[in-house]
């Protein structure tokens, strides 16, 4: 569903509909699908697309995001272009056919609106689904608003089908607050758009009948280990793709993509590691603060997996504390994987930064600028006493009154 | 109809060197069946006996475009090979050229009765153009014996052991070609390896009709059946002959025996010379041989009521 207020310009689109536009600029060969809130609109959308004419691609009206995925992985592996969308449950379904697109090296591109796992049942937004599926071999591109979520696809698809790379892409943007608000986007024609993504040539494909090939064989102690080798070897290989991909990318439609977003991190001395559309929330409170005279600031990063261990720690190494905040807790008692992920790039900084976690927005509970500033709070006391006082927390949320009406939204 | 001499000439797309067993039904299966083939044809295999032992990388028995994605899934992965065909023939991105390509998917009963069943529903319900060919050997047989909703009842397996108490697998089968049928395919039958030429033609009907088709082909087990190698297709003979896996077709809606034995034998002659049911020729099993026959008699006797008339 579109609201034009200018064909050639602007158009008002949710996250959704942005990612089925751009699906359908892409126009892939094959768009095996099964819907799941809060992404249904992805394929209903995309199925209308094809019901209309608008696209050549083959949809295929799976019975369940297994089988979603098992078929992407049956036409990718015949050289065909295939995406599809997810969420939540529908991902974690997907999850062990996940591990098999990657390691085929199928350049499959997933988009995934971020939605809780149950239980207890939720259809909101955290991201303990892409999260649970970090360690898949993946690339994991995060997107903090409509228009990112609409540029990632397409570069997605170059990032996928790079040689170096063959790996399959998913694009995640917030369940609800991305997929459902409706946001200013600017579109790329459609020529360009085909133009960007090029036409995909597979280098082995099961319909070479002329040139048979076994695909997924088994591969004992020896060989498994060498396939994995060349696996990591090409996720590596990822990152320098992306910013190459993001370059052409922002050189053709003036839109900058990079490894992640610094925001008013130069000079500062505290700063938020946070994701998607909560960096948002959180760009407020930094220039609240910024207006107020003091210096903090924000780091958003975008591709988070493979992670730019060494480009995220050059750019926080100057800081003195840091708060990385998870919309997911990976229960292992030791708070989210962000904090995880970005307390370990720390440690080969020299005077590294002093870090905590917190954990926030589970199942969709709302995330305000007063409780990023609450955390820039805690970071401002810690830069004055120079000491740690939690290092893992949850925050909006009062475990006292954990289901207080009092700024619980129950 | 083509005779044995005509397959003998045939390319093999299904070369030895392989790891299955010796005396295992499944090679001669998917030679026969891959000999019907007059065009290029993709497989898909879900995991099981068939994947693991003719792929051992940097091996492969396959001379044909091959896919092994896992062990549930291979109904649908081959609906996705099927429909990128679709998709690129349409904008002439077949490799080599256009040229009508067939497919067909491989499950034992493991991973097509139990764990591949919703797949499979899936893409017989979605019309995909393929045949689906399960092997049935009557357990999960690669992994060591351990029993499927296809064992026959009484059935000794590793997880379904004959015990002081419970005299093996006390369920009766799952009657897989019929949920087939129920999904209204143009096409499905049950075959054996022993009667090449009643499998042979039901593949070619099978492989030229056009939506999903399906074969459920019984398959000897000399390791999960303890019996010996070179007594398979005896086996195979004798359990058509016995009527516990009746040679039919249901072709269009109307449904079609096949073979009718001139006499039925009986499920202890059968059954006697398996170790897998040696525990019901034993004191403290009594009766459990007559509840076999009985099941069997009357599944043969419901069957003939349907000869030559539409089941749906």
């Amino acid at each position: 569903m579109a609201i034009a207020r200018n064909k050639r310009e602007q158009m008002g689109l949710t996250g959704n509909s942005a990612v089925a536009m751009a699906m359908k600029q892409v126009n892939p060969d094959v768009f095996p699908a099964y819907p799941i809130t809060p992404s249904t609109t992805v394929v209903e959308e995309f199925s209308s697309y094809v019901a209309d004419g608008a696209v050549d691609t083959e949809f295929i009206a799976v019975e369940s995001e297994h089988s979603a995925m098992s078929a992407c992985v049956g036409a990718a592996a015949a050289g065909a272009r295939v995406m599809t969308a997810t969420s939540s449950q529908g991902l974690a379904l997907m999850w062990e056919v996940l591990y098999i697109a990657s390691g085929l090296r199928l350049p499959i591109v997933l988009c995934d609106g971020n939605r809780a796992l149950s239980s207890p049942i939720n259809i909101h937004c955290d991201h303990s689904d892409t999260m649970g599926a970090r360690d898949s071999g993946w690339i994991h591109l995060y997107s903090e608003t409509v228009q990112e979520a609409y540029d990632n696809i397409f570069q997605a698809v170059r990032i996928a089908e790079h040689p170096d790379v063959m790996l399959p892409v998913m694009v995640c943007l917030d369940g609800f607050i991305t997929t459902h608000a409706i946001e200013n986007v600017t579109p790329i024609g459609d020529e360009e758009a085909q133009e960007f993504v090029g036409e995909y040539k597979a280098k082995n494909s099961l319909l070479d009948t002329d040139n048979p090939v076994t695909v997924g064989a088994m591969a004992l102690q020896e060989p498994y280990m060498v396939f994995k080798y060349q696996q990591s070897e090409a996720i590596k290989k990822a990152k320098d793709v992306v910013i190459e991909v993001g370059k052409e990318f922002e050189e053709k439609f003036g839109r900058e993509y990079g490894l992640f977003e610094s925001y008013r991190l130069e000079d500062a001395e505290v700063a938020v590691v946070i994701l998607s559309s909560a960096a948002g929330t959180t760009k407020v409170a930094v220039d609240e603060l910024r207006a107020r005279g003091k210096k903090v600031g924000l780091l958003r990063p975008r591709l988070f997996r493979p992670l730019p261990h060494a480009e995220i720690a050059e750019a926080l190494k100057g800081l003195k504390v840091v708060a990385c905040l998870d919309r997911t807790d990976s229960m292992s008692g030791f708070g989210g994987p962000l904090f995880n992920d970005v307390r370990s790039v720390l440690y080969e900084v020299e005077n590294r930064p002093l870090i905590f976690g917190r954990i926030f927005g589970l199942g969709g509970r709302d995330y305000q600028v007063k409780d990023a500033l609450a955390v820039f709070e805690e970071l401002l006391s810690t830069l004055e006493t120079g000491k740690v006082d939690e290092l893992i927390k949850y925050i909006t949320f009062d475990p006292e009154a954990p289901l207080s009406v009092d700024g619980s939204g129950c | 109809m083509a005779t044995l001499k005509d397959f003998a000439k045939k390319e093999e797309l299904f070369t030895g060197g392989h790891r299955l067993c010796s005396g295992c039904g499944i090679p001669p299966i998917v030679r026969l069946v891959l000999r019907n083939y007059e065009t290029p044809v993709v497989a898909a295999n879900a995991t099981g006996c068939l994947e693991v032992a003719t792929t051992i990388y940097p091996y492969s028995a396959w001379r044909i475009p091959w896919i092994h994605s896992a062990f549930e899934n291979t109904a649908a992965t081959i609906s996705g090979v099927e429909t990128a065909y679709r998709a690129l023939k349409k904008r002439g991105k077949i490799p080599g050229g256009d040229k009508d390509i067939k497919f067909i998917a491989f499950g034992g009963d493991g991973g097509t009765y139990d764990i591949g069943l919703q797949s499979l529903s899936g893409a017989l319900e979605r019309g995909h153009n393929f045949l689906y060919l399960c092997y049935d050997n009557g357990a999960y047989m690669n992994t060591g014996i351990q029993r499927s909703s296809a064992t026959p009842f009484g059935c000794n397996t590793t997880t379904s052991p004959a015990g002081t108490v419970i005299k093996g697998k006390l369920e009766k089968r799952k009657d897989l070609t019929r949920i087939v049928v129920a999904h209204n395919v143009p096409y499905a039958a049950q075959a054996s390896p022993h009667n090449w030429s009643d499998l042979a033609k039901k593949t070619q009907k099978a492989i030229n009709t056009k939506g999903p088709t399906f074969l459920n082909v019984i398959s000897p087990c000399p390791l999960g059946w303890y019996t010996k190698p070179e007594d398979s297709n005896k086996h195979a003979r004798l359990a058509v002959e016995s009527c516990y896996w009746p040679l039919y077709e249901v072709e269009d809606g109307v449904l079609r025996v096949t073979y009718k034995p001139k006499k039925k034998v009986s499920m202890e002659e059968w059954l006697k010379p398996q170790g897998r049911f040696k525990h019901i020729f034993k004191p403290g099993a009594e009766g459990l041989l007559e509840e076999i026959q009985s099941q069997v008699d009357e599944y043969w006797e419901k069957l003939l009521e349907f000869d030559g008339k539409p089941v749906y």
